[in-house]
């Protein structure tokens, strides 16, 4: 079905960002530039919500919406084009994308009051948005690569905001020099994916010429290959997947590239909320589920994905453990929320998968705005040693963060219980298909649960350092962490105006009520027979799943109808197994409240293991193993050898050659014309002496 | 006796050696340039004298386009000389040896 209003969701915010560079740079008005900011989003909103619900929407038919605005790349049975589709899949996102986004555009209205840099950080901000909603909305590989590429490049500019401090520049040049890392691997993703299938197409659209089977769908006729290392070189679906997937953790900030995501946190706390929290750092986990036709063909790449997830999890919520600075802790948060999410794709929980992304999206929104808020308050204080007893000052901020602390934790009834649970059943229900044994699933899920405890734990000391105890920032610091552009007085906080507390508001409703749209059948068959598992419903006919032969599928033509599919699985122990699960999600969230709660409620300022404070000096180690040796070896071997000895020498030589040739030739041009007389005679000479000693050719 | 070839040739060799010599030995420009049209005229001759041989009239057309060069020829070297003669007041080529006037 084409419908041509879906470029307008990519086009608004892009017509946004070239309003506010070439207007607004010389109107100056912060009115203005943020109603042409907020209103292209709006915009945006308001289209993604129509075409994905209006009556022949893409949530509500299995056909996806199709706009090809014009034919891109053909060269011989290559084709890219520019089009977009919307599904169920991209629907759900570019829904999330745009409203969660437009918050946050609302938001940073208010928090970047006064900056000189305002038209600069919205025309980025906008383009953000333009190149987000192009990454989900592209019907085919390349053009994803390029919004892919597009939000690569915003976090980079966006991260390098404040360019005039180091540490900003500096983050900046990492996280796009380590997504460079992961682009690498999803490249070659493509062009493998292109050699194999002959096609770079999500959708077919034969309206529009294209090959009569696209890159996802050539996979489900094919066998599924077999859980070896040695498929990962084999050139087959699970070395494409494996390459994919090497983009994806670069992006989505798994081990090991996860290491650009605490740094980005020098860019404004909007841009962290937006880009490093809500949208960016998913495109990952969207791109592997886009691709599940292909993942559920590679178990050995569904296995190290699972495992780099569990561990990226486990690994960052220990460092979120230790930190002092507000932002580092959501930092971490997200890149152990992230690993979270992959470890349901790598056990084919895509749709558990997605269901976190969307309700992490709200409170992870939630408590960044929050934070900036309290940033804000605290006049660009981010310590949350010089914080304490805010509760009182900023109350609506409080209030909200609340909210969101019981969803991250996994409290019931908030958001996050039911993603995180859903994800936790289903990794310990995980079949063995990309597993060793359906033993290790109980291994992955109880590495799952420690995390979700730890979670619990360092977000508990977050809220307790900065809205409970002692009143600390009135006392003046000593230098131990003086920092030459930071305000280190005592400050007076004071709460944010509406602008940044209606967002707040409207996402800590979200992230109260978000869940209810994937409650599982397991809770929700104990108050009615109604199953109302939205999310998983509207998802389930796009997504592949594990284990379904190739040939029983090769019949139906794609997924059996998804009620039935999910009816099917509702058997009365597995309901009695997700029960008792459920309940011991609860019993950690609320014990990693407590146990954070007895720890911290006193001693807020309580000393951390110092391997965790430096983040298990992973940057040193990097620096150190890669960093370090590849500079030595540019600056003596590619530069001082190659360069300047080889390339340089190779040319000054050429040069010095040809001057010394002129040299010596310049004795001939003596100017006698007689000697030149003479030495043609000479040549004429010698040549009639070859001719006649040698014969004439041809005679 | 019938003049043979090889007289014809035999005199052309010695023309066109006549005039290499010249051009080699002779310091005055005039002089060399007249030793050019001695050489070229030895060609002539063998030209002819070919043609001649072998009944061929192609060697005479030859003829004609070379002394239709030479003129031409004579003209433009002629009019170097006398720009030569009129900047340095000397026809000898020795002195003309700094590749500019």
């Amino acid at each position: 079905m084409e419908n041509n209003l879906l470029s307008l969701i990519i086009f608004a915010p892009l017509a946004g960002a070239a309003i506010n560079w070439f207007v607004g740079r010389r109107v100056r008005d912060e009115r203005f530039i943020g109603v042409v900011a907020c209103g292209s989003v709006a915009i945006s909103t308001t289209v993604a919500f129509y075409l994905a619900f209006n009556s022949a929407g893409a949530l509500r038919t299995e056909t996806p919406v199709l706009d090809h605005i014009w034919t891109w790349l053909q060269v011989g049975n290559f084709r890219a084009d520019f089009a977009l589709a919307m599904d169920r899949l991209s629907g759900t996102y570019a829904l999330f994308i745009t409203f969660v986004g437009f918050l946050i555009h609302v938001f940073a209205v208010g928090y970047m009051h006064g900056e000189a840099g305002f038209y600069r950080f919205f025309a980025f901000l906008n383009l953000f948005m333009f190149s987000m909603l192009t990454l989900v909305l592209a019907d085919n590989f390349v053009l994803m690569f390029v919004g892919w590429e597009g939000v690569g490049l915003c976090s980079y500019l966006l991260i390098g905001y404040y360019f005039d401090r180091t540490e900003a520049g500096d983050a900046a040049k990492k996280a796009f020099i380590t997504n460079r890392i992961g682009d690498w691997g999803f490249v070659l993703g493509i062009m493998l994916t292109f050699f194999v299938t002959g096609s770079v197409s999500f959708f077919a659209n034969p309206a529009a010429g294209e090959a009569a089977h696209t890159a996802l769908s050539f996979f489900r006729n094919q066998p599924v290959e077999t859980f070896t290392a040695g498929a990962i070189f084999a050139g087959g679906a699970t070395s494409i997947a494996v390459l994919l997937f090497i983009g994806a953790a670069g992006k989505s900030a798994q081990i090991p590239l996860y290491v650009w995501l605490p740094d980005a946190m020098a860019g404004p706390t909007p841009v962290s909320a937006l880009i490093h929290a809500a949208t960016m750092v998913t495109a990952g986990v969207y791109m592997i589920v886009r691709c599940s036709e292909i993942f559920v063909h590679a178990p050995t790449a569904m296995f190290i994905v699972a495992i780099i997830g569990a561990a990226t999890a486990l690994f960052a919520a220990t460092i979120g453990l230790a930190q002092n600075d507000i932002k580092k802790v959501l930092a971490y948060s997200t890149i152990s929320q992230l690993g979270y999410m992959f470890l349901a794709c790598g056990v084919g929980a895509f749709v558990a998968a997605i269901f976190h992304v969307i309700t992490h999206a709200f409170f992870k929104a939630l408590l960044f705005l929050g934070s900036g808020s309290v940033i804000n308050g605290m006049h660009h204080e981010q310590d949350m040693r010089r914080m304490g007893g805010l509760k009182k000052y900023m109350p609506i901020t409080f209030a909200t963060m609340v909210t969101g602390w019981l969803a991250i934790s996994g409290v019931p009834i908030f958001a996050g219980f039911f993603s995180k649970d859903e994800i936790l059943w289903k990794t310990w229900s995980a079949p063995a298909f990309s597993l060793p044994s359906t033993g290790f699933s109980k291994f992955l899920w109880a590495i799952g649960a420690l995390t979700a405890f730890l979670t619990a734990v360092y977000m508990t000391r977050m809220m307790v350092m900065t809205f409970w105890g002692k009143e600390r920032f009135r006392e003046t610091h000593d230098s131990k962490h003086q920092e030459p552009d930071h305000h280190h007085g005592p400050v007076e906080p004071h709460e944010s105006p509406w602008l940044m507390t209606v967002p707040l508001i409207v996402l800590a409703v979200l992230s109260t009520v978000g869940g209810f749209i994937g409650i599982p059948y397991a809770l929700s068959s104990s108050f009615s027979n109604k199953d109302v598992n939205v999310i998983e419903h509207t998802l389930e006919p796009v997504v592949a799943k594990v284990g379904e032969s190739p040939v029983a599928a090769e019949g139906e033509h794609g997924a059996v109808p998804a009620t039935e599919a999910a009816h099917a699985t509702h058997s009365a122990e597995e309901i009695s197994a997700e029960r008792i699960l459920a309940l011991v999600s609860v019993l950690i969230a609320l014990s990693g409240i407590g146990a954070g709660w007895l720890l911290f409620q006193a001693r807020p300022l309580l000393q951390m293991p110092r391997l965790l404070e430096n983040k298990y000096y992973v940057d040193e180690v990097y620096d150190a193993v890669l960093i370090q040796p590849i500079k030595a070896g540019s600056r003596e071997g590619l530069w001082k050898l190659i360069d300047i000895g080889a390339i340089d020498g190779l040319l000054h030589s050429i040069g010095e050659a040809v001057t010394e040739m002129g040299r010596l030739a310049r004795y001939l041009q003596a100017g006698f014309v007689r000697g030149y007389a003479a030495i043609i005679l000479l040549g004429a000479l010698i040549l009639i002496g070859v001719f006649a000693y040698l014969g004439f050719p041809g005679v | 006796m019938e003049p043979q070839l090889s007289w014809y040739l035999a005199l052309s060799a010695i023309l066109f050696t006549i005039g290499v010599t010249g051009v080699i030995i002779k310091r005055n420009i005039i002089a060399m340039f007249m030793c050019i049209e001695l050489m070229l005229n030895a060609v002539n001759l063998t030209f002819v004298a070919f043609a001649s041989f072998f009944q061929d009239v192609t060697g005479q057309l030859f003829v004609f386009i070379v002394m239709t060069v030479a003129a031409a020829e004579a003209a433009v070297g002629l009019g170097i000389i006398i720009a030569i003669f009129r900047n340095r007041e000397s026809l000898d080529v020795d002195e003309a040896s700094i590749l500019k006037l």
